[in-house]
């Protein structure tokens, strides 16, 4: 259930995107971290369903995944987390949260457009 | 027909974060500050509401948020609180439209607190706003001490933690230096209150601190 709202979401700016253009989306590229809390598969799964009979039925949806990553209090470094530790791997300062990871945006759409409407 | 590619860049949680901003803004003028309850199913989460309320001096609401059910709305009802619910009938958290649609049903008279009592749910609650002024997360002891560890976000976003259930600690292995110490890489500065449903202690600070915070 978790990722059928945001699917809806998706499915419409892309929807939009393509009323804008007169065209239909044959491509949907989407920026999800992995702190995002959604998982892709679920999303292609949602969006399978809600797009039916829209702009946007039978595209295709790629996901480019972000790594989390902290930042050291200490070197500033940015660093992976390792588990059950929020140690720098370069000097053992404390690692805090950064937005690196919780990126959840349409990056762009491909859109098929006829040749007299551009 | 050509293919064209069109830069969008839209975030995806950028009409819930709207709206959630409209629902505070909402609320505010009504003088209501508002605190969106999170944790997991059971760490007891509308004990401490119960307790809190009884302490605070200010008018107090609350916003039930289950997937079924309003055993706990009726619970409060029965001790005179101003409770409304909603279901979510499946979905893991509430979101601002949610919440949007509940507080516009509700009749707000007096300025105060109102108290959204997310889902039982240490993770997508966390990721969606819904118009709230803090998150107050509860975690118990008998949850265990890895929880920052395993749910960093939850505890990265909240503004006040309380840690439940410690009358039970001599029968767990809560590592509470273990726990903190997680707490404190995530959030450095959240005050921690240590509180027993059972009894009520802890609550007084914890109180004291929510109006001091919401200036009531």
């Amino acid at each position: 259930m978790h990722e059928y709202s945001v699917t809806v979401r998706i499915a419409k700016i892309a929807c939009d995107e393509a009323e804008k253009a007169h065209g239909r989306v044959r491509e949907i590229d989407l920026v999800v971290g992995d702190e995002a809390g959604f998982v892709g598969e679920s999303i292609q799964m949602y969006f399978d369903v809600v797009s039916r009979g829209t702009p946007c039925e039978g595209a295709r949806l790629t996901i480019e995944r972000v790594r989390p990553k902290l930042r050291c209090s200490s070197c500033g470094a940015l660093f992976e987390k390792k588990p059950f530790s929020f140690a720098c791997p370069l000097c053992g300062g404390n690692g805090t949260p950064t937005e690196i990871g919780r990126e959840f945006y349409v990056k762009s759409v491909k859109l098929e457009v006829s040749d007299s409407c551009t | 027909m050509h293919m064209i590619n069109r830069d969008v860049m839209t975030n995806i949680n950028a009409e819930n974060d709207h709206i959630a901003m409209h629902v505070n803004e909402y609320l505010k003028r009504k003088g209501i500050f508002t605190v969106n309850v999170m944790g997991a199913p059971g760490a007891g989460k509308t004990t401490s509401l119960e307790h809190l309320i009884k302490l605070l001096k200010a008018p107090c609401y609350v916003v039930e948020g289950d997937i079924e059910s309003d055993i706990d709305t009726e619970r409060l009802r029965a001790e005179g609180i101003l409770a409304s619910q909603i279901n979510t009938f499946g979905a893991c958290h509430l979101d601002a439209p949610l919440l949007h649609n509940a507080v516009h049903a509700m009749t707000l008279e007096k300025p105060g607190f109102l108290f959204v009592e997310n889902v039982g749910n240490l993770v997508c609650p966390a990721e969606f706003s819904i118009g709230e002024d803090i998150k107050m997360l509860q975690v118990s002891v008998a949850d265990g001490s890895d929880k920052p560890y395993k749910y960093p976000l939850a505890f990265e976003k909240a503004g006040v933690i309380l840690l439940s259930k410690i009358d039970l600690t001599p029968y767990l292995d809560f590592d509470e230096d273990f726990f903190l110490k997680g707490v404190r890489h995530l959030n450095p500065n959240v005050p921690v209150f240590k509180v027993c449903g059972k009894t009520g202690e802890g609550y007084a600070e914890a109180a004291k601190w929510l109006a001091e915070r919401a200036g009531k």
